[in-house]
């Protein structure tokens, strides 16, 4: 099952010096075998958005504002069920600094 | 069935229906099979291969249906650990606390949904949107079916416990839903049965089946609650404070004393005392002490310093008290003024108990504790 992991920075989280949070090459080495694919992402000032509106295509400079200032990455892991998407989520350093949302794939074959 | 049908539990449930419908047709020409349970479990997989290969020909899913060849299904010996299963599927935290209650009553106590809506006061359609929801969740978010492995277990376990004592408080709050205790009790019986080593699952079954020998007692016949020092004790039911009192015991032989066994313990001491006043205070004091150390919180604070009220008196109580509600953290809580209003009462400072008695009576949730209150006040 393929999880899309929502890596996200948390505006009211603080970290501590010592949080016990492993480095993201640790967390490569872990997940290695789930990752399908991932990265981090350039931050809201560099986005654009899109929407097609009367067949007119229009652009917007700047983050859609649901997700402004909040998304930092991303990455798709393949997993057996949701504890060990849960296992992988919490061993990843942005579980530790930011928040991580997990949401499974959705296939079209599947209602 | 659930972990048979790969998860999908409406396929699931469809499939168990059909089994119990085919049942009701064939036992009474044929006459009950050896291994009912087993019959059962066999006709309804045969059913759900059935639909799964019809699926899967939909969807020309030819290989997977070489891989769900029905497999002769030896004996009923694992039944008691889909039941496990079940129940900590039901628990998994990425499910809410409302959702888990539901799921495990409708799944594992068997009640239907309109019952359970009953229980809870809610509309049957709402109780049938919130089990639909979960069930879908369990599926879409991949929640799996099985007992966690043994590294997850000490963090699961203790949601499941909780779930079952929630259960069981929701109906010996409300003689109204009494039949959630009944329920509570069975599924902990089932969950002691197959986690032995877990002295806390022990302790929950224990806790609840002292509880529960005292029902009889607990109200008067209007209705209202009767406090354990006036309670009739020939009323409670003595098999079940036996047996109550023996699992705690073994419990506690682990040598691992958790929150569960140590309020058992307390239990026991209440049920197995021929009178209040003969009951061992001072032994009840020793485990409140242990359960604040356990897991500190102002109730239990507030439940040691009424055993210490009678173990030593109440002006040995009262500072306790009042420091207690000088740190404002149970200043809503109606039990914490009564407790205040009987400590000054019983120390002769009338009008301070006066104004205790008049908060607690202000907060009082229930019409028969505000009677209660209202009969002390001059």
């Amino acid at each position: 099952m393929k999880y899309l992991m929502l890596v996200c920075v948390d505006p009211d989280h603080v970290p501590a010096d010592d949080d016990g949070a492993p480095t993201i090459d640790e967390w490569f080495a872990r997940v290695k075998e789930n990752h399908v694919i991932g990265s981090r992402t350039r931050p809201g000032a560099d986005a654009t958005t899109v929407r097609v509106r009367d067949r007119q295509v229009l652009l917007t400079d700047g983050p859609y504002a649901e997700t402004k200032d909040l998304m930092a990455g991303f990455d798709v892991i393949d997993c057996a069920d949701l504890d060990e998407a849960v296992a992988i989520a919490s061993q990843h350093p942005m579980a530790h600094h930011g928040v991580i949302e997990l949401r499974p794939f959705w296939p079209f074959d599947q209602d | 069935m659930i972990r048979f049908t790969g998860g999908d539990w409406n396929l699931a449930e469809e499939c168990a229906q059909d089994a119990f419908a085919q049942a009701l047709r064939k036992w009474p020409a044929d006459g009950v099979p050896d291994q009912p349970l087993a019959w059962l479990t066999t006709t309804a997989r045969r059913r759900a291969i059935d639909l799964i290969r019809r699926e899967a020909l939909e969807a020309a899913k030819l290989p997977e249906v070489a891989m769900t060849e029905p497999a002769p299904y030896p004996d009923d010996g694992d039944i008691p650990d889909e039941r496990l299963e079940l129940m900590f599927t039901c628990c998994h935290p990425a499910l809410n606390l409302e959702a888990q209650v539901a799921l495990i009553l409708r799944c594992l106590a068997g009640l239907s949904t309109a019952e359970i809506a009953r229980a809870f006061l809610l509309p049957e359609k709402t109780m049938g949107q919130r089990l639909f929801r979960a069930k879908q969740r369990i599926r879409n978010a991949g929640i799996p079916f099985r007992v966690p492995p043994v590294h997850l277990l000490p963090e699961r376990l203790p949601a499941v416990l909780h779930v079952l004592y929630l259960l069981f408080n929701e109906g010996y709050t409300d003689p109204a839903k009494a039949r959630l205790c009944a329920e509570a009790i069975r599924v902990a019986r089932v969950l002691a049965a197959l986690m032995p080593d877990e002295p806390e699952a022990l302790g929950l079954l224990a806790l609840m089946v002292l509880h529960d020998a005292r029902r009889a007692a607990r109200r008067d016949p209007a209705g209202d609650p009767v406090t354990l020092t006036d309670q009739d004790r020939t009323l409670w039911d003595r098999p079940s404070i036996d047996e109550g009192a023996a699992l705690c015991e073994r419990a506690l032989r682990r040598g691992r004393a958790g929150p569960f066994q140590v309020q058992a313990a307390i239990a026991a001491c209440h049920a197995t005392a021929p009178t209040a006043a003969e009951t061992d205070w001072a032994q009840i004091v020793a485990l409140y002490d242990h359960l604040a150390r356990l897991e500190p919180s102002p109730v239990v604070e507030l439940n040691r310093a009424v055993a210490v009220s009678m173990a030593s008196g109440p002006a040995e109580a009262l500072p306790l008290v009042v420091a207690l509600s000088e740190t404002g953290r149970l200043d809503d809580y109606h039990l914490l003024h009564a407790t205040l209003a009987d400590l000054l009462r019983r120390t002769g400072r009338h009008a301070e108990a006066v104004e205790s008695y008049r908060r607690a009576l202000a907060l009082a949730p229930t019409e028969a504790e505000r009677r209660f209150l209202a009969a002390r006040l001059p």
